[in-house]
């Protein structure tokens, strides 16, 4: 292996280089699928496991301190000790890096559809069981279509800090964008590092927008009322929307 | 395989925690590179999360700042840095420090902006200077979100320390990362034990110093409020609105 600082020095040493994506093109194509089905399936599962977990929160109050206790502690641990701990179980590679991720992506989903849950308003609430909604219709006809801007703001979160976690799966060899930064660190490549790196932020942005779009697209209904319920608020209240996380409590 | 084992052995041996390279040291450069770390985030975000606040004006830039930075991926940032020829304590902590100052500059400014219009309101009409009402009445007001804000940059940091071994840095992470470099599975276990540890001690710790300093009148109504109902983020702001529109109303008003 030629060790980094004399080869950098050796050789001209660009960050960004063209010539390198056209060579390495399809390598780097693969990493970065790797990384998207990986941010993906994260999500996703952590998505089926944090619905059921919030709306339980939800149902029985008392159980919300607890669950949102467990999923901070996981969350606490950083993401090396994570793969450290699992790795011995479930293996090196794809699995461990899964289950990872989801484990961090399970806080913040959850933590945000109990927040969208318990945010409905109790008029509205009030109105279903007038009608005669059930509980369980009225978990999945009433609250949880109106908890849908928490819910996507949770998936948007989770979904950008799982493709930036993703890359410290390198410890466990699968890490998408981070295998390619690491071995261009390793080799003293700038233009591999970089590109990762971008790549890396695209996939962020692309993800958010995309995620962010969905969200318009499930909620019609606020896209006509938002601007006429603006207007009677002050300008700062506006500008903080309720379900925006602003400020980290953990 | 008995990985656990191996592990407790590897925890066991006295030849582990002493020396250089020994548990010990490495727990004391992990938590000096924390500090310092934790230490240049505060000082660059904490005052102008307060001035934000203070002005109002900082809401959506807390927001921004925050969602931004989620994307960056530390260990890119930390390969970056190691790179351009970066390597040691020192670019560990300023890389560090770069994902410290989101969550304390976001809490700053949602804390010290989201106070009761009337409270400063009423503060200002007693005469109070600008500077005096964001040190007497906003900073103690703003004090939980603040002080949650640098818990979690802290503890952020705590986790984030031990990738920089990764690229070279010394910290507990050089455990989990020698681990698995050398598929040594037990000691990468070990090491990742006193990692986790670490941070949850390090969480309780900040945790139990952040109820010390909030302010005790607010540490009554925190706990009247999570009584009262547990969603805490309902905005309180709608009441006075109720009152004032109750005796028009053909509410149940009680006659004087």
């Amino acid at each position: 292996m030629p060790s980094g600082p004399a080869l950098a020095a050796a050789t001209d040493n660009p960050w960004f280089s063209w010539d390198y994506l056209e060579r390495n093109g399809a390598d780097v194509l693969r990493y970065t699928q790797q990384h998207a089905s990986l941010t993906v399936q994260a999500v996703l599962v952590a998505l089926v496991v944090a619905l059921p977990l919030a709306a339980l929160a939800h149902a029985r109050p008392r159980l919300a301190g607890p669950v949102l206790a467990t999923t901070g502690v996981l969350y606490t641990i950083p993401s090396l000790a994570l793969f450290a701990v699992l790795a011995p179980a479930t293996g090196i590679g794809r699995t461990t890096v899964l289950i990872g991720l989801v484990v961090y992506a399970l806080l913040v989903l959850v933590r945000n559809v109990l927040v969208g849950l318990q945010g409905v308003d109790p008029a509205v609430r009030d109105a279903a069981r007038g009608m005669g909604y059930g509980r369980l219709r009225m978990l999945l006809g009433v609250e949880l279509p109106q908890a849908v801007p928490a819910i996507v703001t949770g998936l948007r979160l989770a979904t950008v800090s799982t493709v930036a976690l993703v890359t410290v799966g390198v410890v466990v060899g699968y890490g998408g964008l981070g295998q390619l930064m690491f071995r261009g660190f390793r080799s003293g490549y700038h233009a591999e590092v970089m590109t990762a790196t971008v790549l890396c932020l695209v996939l962020a942005l692309v993800a958010d927008l995309a995620l962010a779009l969905l969200g318009r697209l499930l909620t019609p209904w606020r896209r006509t009322s938002r601007t006429r319920r603006r207007t009677p608020r002050t300008p700062r209240q506006a500008s903080a929307a309720p379900h925006e996380e602003a400020a980290w409590t953990s | 395989m008995d990985v656990l084992t191996e592990a407790f052995r590897w925890l066991n041996d006295p030849l582990n925690w002493t020396g250089r390279q020994g548990v010990l040291a490495l727990t004391r450069t992990h938590l000096e590179i924390s500090a310092v770390a934790v230490a240049i985030a505060l000082v660059v975000a904490l005052p102008v999360g307060l001035w934000l606040g203070h002005r109002g004006r900082g809401a959506t830039v807390g927001v921004v700042v925050a969602n931004t930075t989620r994307a960056l991926p530390t260990l890119a940032l930390l390969t970056l840095l190691a790179a351009t020829g970066w390597f040691g304590n020192t670019a560990t902590a300023l890389a560090c420090a770069v994902f410290a100052v989101p969550p304390i500059l976001a809490n700053a400014v949602t804390g010290v902006g989201g106070v009761e219009p009337d409270v400063r309101d009423a503060a200002r009409g007693l005469g109070m200077s600008g500077a005096r009402v964001l040190w007497t009445v906003e900073v103690p007001l703003a004090m939980p979100l603040i002080a949650a804000g640098i818990r979690t940059g802290a503890v952020q940091v705590l986790a984030t320390v031990p990738l920089a071994a990764l690229v070279g840095g010394t910290s507990l992470g050089t455990v989990v990362v020698s681990g698995f470099g050398t598929q040594r599975y037990g000691k990468a276990l070990a090491g990742g034990i006193l990692v986790a540890g670490l941070c949850l001690l390090v969480e309780a710790l900040l945790a139990a110093a952040e109820r010390a300093v909030t302010p005790p009148g607010l540490r009554r109504r925190e706990r009247a409020a999570a009584a009262d109902s547990r969603t805490g983020r309902r905005r309180p702001r709608r009441a006075p609105v109720a009152a004032t529109a109750r005796p028009g109303s053909n509410g149940s008003a009680p006659p004087p």
